[in-house]
């Protein structure tokens, strides 16, 4: 799960992370209270969920009260890739002495969380990853909680060039740590972190990223959850236990697990067909899911055919069979369907469909070519 | 042989008396597995399935001679469930349970470090020896004993490739499910190694997807130590790119991670990879002729 730049520098603040003075406004007036708080010059940043936000115009320096009416209307009319705009943050502008790149996260491949750290910050950091890879330092917490404090200054001297901002350095990734720990954090990361000329740090980005296998333990994050992020289907999958999206075709895919609902989508791909969809139901399937999956489905006016394959192990195909009756009798199902079943209780899902005159295949071959054939 | 259990593994249940659990637990017994013990705290001195329930691994292990555990227990108890299991020396932790959060998981596998006990999962399917034990959710007649080692990092998937095999009369040594999470106990290069000194696996089949690097650690590793026929199949070409988490991400991985990019550094190390699961019987036969 993401959250905006306000939310997570309000987090950074929490964890004595240093920050730009500012407030998020959504009206002109509150901008106006805010800009009066905290003095000219200012910059004001759209608050979207998506990358590439100062190249789409989202972000403006203001320096008085007709440049902040200006520009404040201007940005809330702005739509950043698909999304209005609908808050702003508004904090103090700085002039810029250095920025840095800070971010701690995990690499799966090490098992590990990781620091990183370069003195070349800023919006071309993976520019930077790409051609200049020595210049992206980074430091494996080996399991640890806390920085180990040996091996810590071969890390911290390459990046921060005297004392004070070492100091100030490793205090700054020990907070962001403790983060990341207390929250189940996937990403916490400091996109400049700068120094301005009178000597002052500030986290002049802030963005957050968490686990969503943790969120279970955090309300609170999940308070913070922005749903306009998240296609409709998509999010009512969710919240019934189902794995979904959308794709560009015309055949919709019901399959019950990830790996073989991916290879599903592929084969229809390969046979000439347009998968319309990825849809995994998950193991131990009741009616219900193949009933709301399919009702899902049905609701892209795009379908043209229907495929359901499943292969039962957990799931049991006699329940696939009973929701695609129940569906059936509820929905208006005006597209063919093929289904597949093979596995755990095949026998009697084949028997409980043939009556419907429903036909089955036991071959994934055979009716994925039986389905891209009927959507064309 | 077989890798990794057979017909001496002795299986305790972690969420014994669990819905899934329980179900499982039946199911196991049923393959023929030697399961000897369940441990759920606070339940020690009940009976499933006539296997006796214990409230501590420890104490499982000492009284039933324990030496594989299998995971059933909700997400949040799971790490607890898995630390325990190392601290008892349990040679074998297979963990079923799915949405663990990622941080428990560095902490487990930080545990895991220095010890003998390896992990397979956690959110996997198990794995299966057929004829001898099964350790998972898989089900179990699709199997078939005989020479091709399947190692793969999904579930339903790995199934669909074993159903084809047994059709066609390619019998399995050892099948094993990786688990689908970024951070897994064993991973594809662990198990090939076994499969690779695994007397009774003649050729391997290998069943991966789009993210994380294993695909091209594996490639790597074939390359250079796999002397046994290897067949491939990766699945999410059609996959959308993924949602990317913010720079970092970039950084940390060095590769691509999508389907091409994976089957080309596999053919390029001397593996067929096919188009459909059902083409692979057909390369093996070849392969093992």
């Amino acid at each position: 799960m993401k959250i905006h730049e306000y939310q997570a520098t309000a987090l950074f603040k929490k964890f004595n992370i240093p920050v730009l003075p500012g407030e998020v406004a959504t009206q002109l007036k509150e901008a106006q209270a805010i800009a009066k708080q905290i003095g000219y010059p200012l910059v004001l940043k759209a608050q979207v969920l998506v990358g590439g936000r100062g190249k789409a115009g989202g972000i403006k320096v203001v320096r008085n009260s007709e440049d902040l009416v200006k520009n404040f209307e201007q940005l809330k009319k702005l739509v950043i890739k698909g999304y209005p705009v609908e808050r702003i943050l508004i904090v103090r502008a700085i002039d810029i002495k250095k920025e840095y790149y800070v971010a701690v996260t995990i690499d799966p491949t090490q098992n590990d969380v990781v620091l990183i750290a370069s003195v070349a910050g800023g919006v071309d950091i993976e520019e930077t990853a790409k051609k200049n890879p020595q210049a992206i330092k980074k430091f494996y917490l080996q399991g640890e909680h806390t920085i180990d404090l040996k091996r810590w200054p071969d890390f911290i001297y390459s990046i921060f060039p005297d004392k004070a901002s070492q100091e100030l350095g490793t205090k700054i990734f020990q907070n962001l740590i403790n983060l990341f720990y207390q929250y189940d954090c996937s990403l916490a990361e400091i996109n400049p972190l700068v120094q301005d000329r009178g000597g002052e740090w500030h986290a002049a980005d802030a963005k957050i990223n968490f686990d969503d296998n943790a969120l279970f333990r955090h309300g609170d994050i999940q308070a913070m959850s922005d749903p306009k992020y998240e296609e409709i289907e998509e999010l009512e999958a969710k919240q019934q236990g189902l794995s979904f999206v959308k794709l560009d075709g015309n055949v919709g895919c019901i399959v019950n697990g990830a790996g073989l609902a991916m290879a599903t989508v592929d084969i229809v791909k390969l046979f000439g067909g347009n998968p319309a969809n990825f849809l995994d139901v998950g193991g131990s399937s009741s009616p219900e899911k193949v009933l709301n999956a399919l009702k899902i489905i049905l609701r892209n006016p795009k379908i043209k055919a229907i495929l359901v394959n499943i292969f039962g192990g957990i799931t049991r195909c006699d329940d696939i069979a009973n929701g695609i009756l129940a569906a059936r009798q509820q929905l208006k199902i005006s597209v063919p369907m093929v289904v597949r079943l093979t596995g755990t209780n095949e026998e009697q899902a084949k028997a409980i469909l043939a009556k419907e005159k429903i036909s089955t295949y036991s071959s994934m071959r055979e009716a994925i070519r039986k389905v891209v054939e009927l959507a064309k | 042989m077989s890798i990794l259990i057979d017909q001496n593994t002795r299986l305790l249940v972690q969420g014994i008396t669990g819905r899934d659990g329980s179900f499982h637990a039946q199911k196991m017994l049923e393959y023929g597995t030697k399961v000897v013990a369940g441990v759920t705290p606070g339940k020690g001195g009940q009976e499933v399935s006539a296997v006796p329930v214990f409230n501590t691994v420890a104490e499982a292990k000492e009284k039933t001679k324990a030496n594989t555990a299998v995971i059933y227990v909700p997400a949040k108890f799971a790490k607890d469930a898995m630390l325990e299991d190392i601290k008892a020396g349990i040679e074998l932790i297979v963990c079923i349970t799915e949405g663990i959060p990622t941080l428990d998981m560095v902490d487990v596998m930080h545990a895991l470090n220095g010890t003998k006990t390896r992990l397979i999962g956690p959110n996997c399917p198990g794995l299966i020896s057929p004829g001898k034990s099964k350790v998972g959710i898989m089900p179990g007649h699709i199997h078939k004993s005989g020479p091709i080692g399947v190692v793969s990092r999904s579930g339903t998937l790995t199934y669909e490739v074993v159903y084809n095999l047994t059709l066609n009369n390619l019998g399995q040594s050892s099948c094993v499910g990786l688990g689908g999470d970024p951070i897994v106990g064993m991973r594809f290069v662990d198990v090939l190694e076994l499969f690779m000194h695994d007397n009774e696996t003649k050729a391997i089949v290998m069943v991966g997807e789009i993210g994380g690097e294993d695909e091209q650690m594996a490639a790597e590793y074939i390359w250079k130590h796999i002397k046994k026929p290897v067949v491939g199949f990766i699945a999410g070409k059609m996959a959308p790119k993924g949602k990317r988490m913010g720079h970092a991400g970039a950084i940390i991985s060095s590769g691509e991670s999508t389907a091409e990019a994976k089957i080309k550094v596999l053919q390029n190390a001397g593996v067929v990879v096919v188009d459909a699961p059902d083409e692979i019987p057909a390369v093996l036969s070849k392969k093992l002729k």
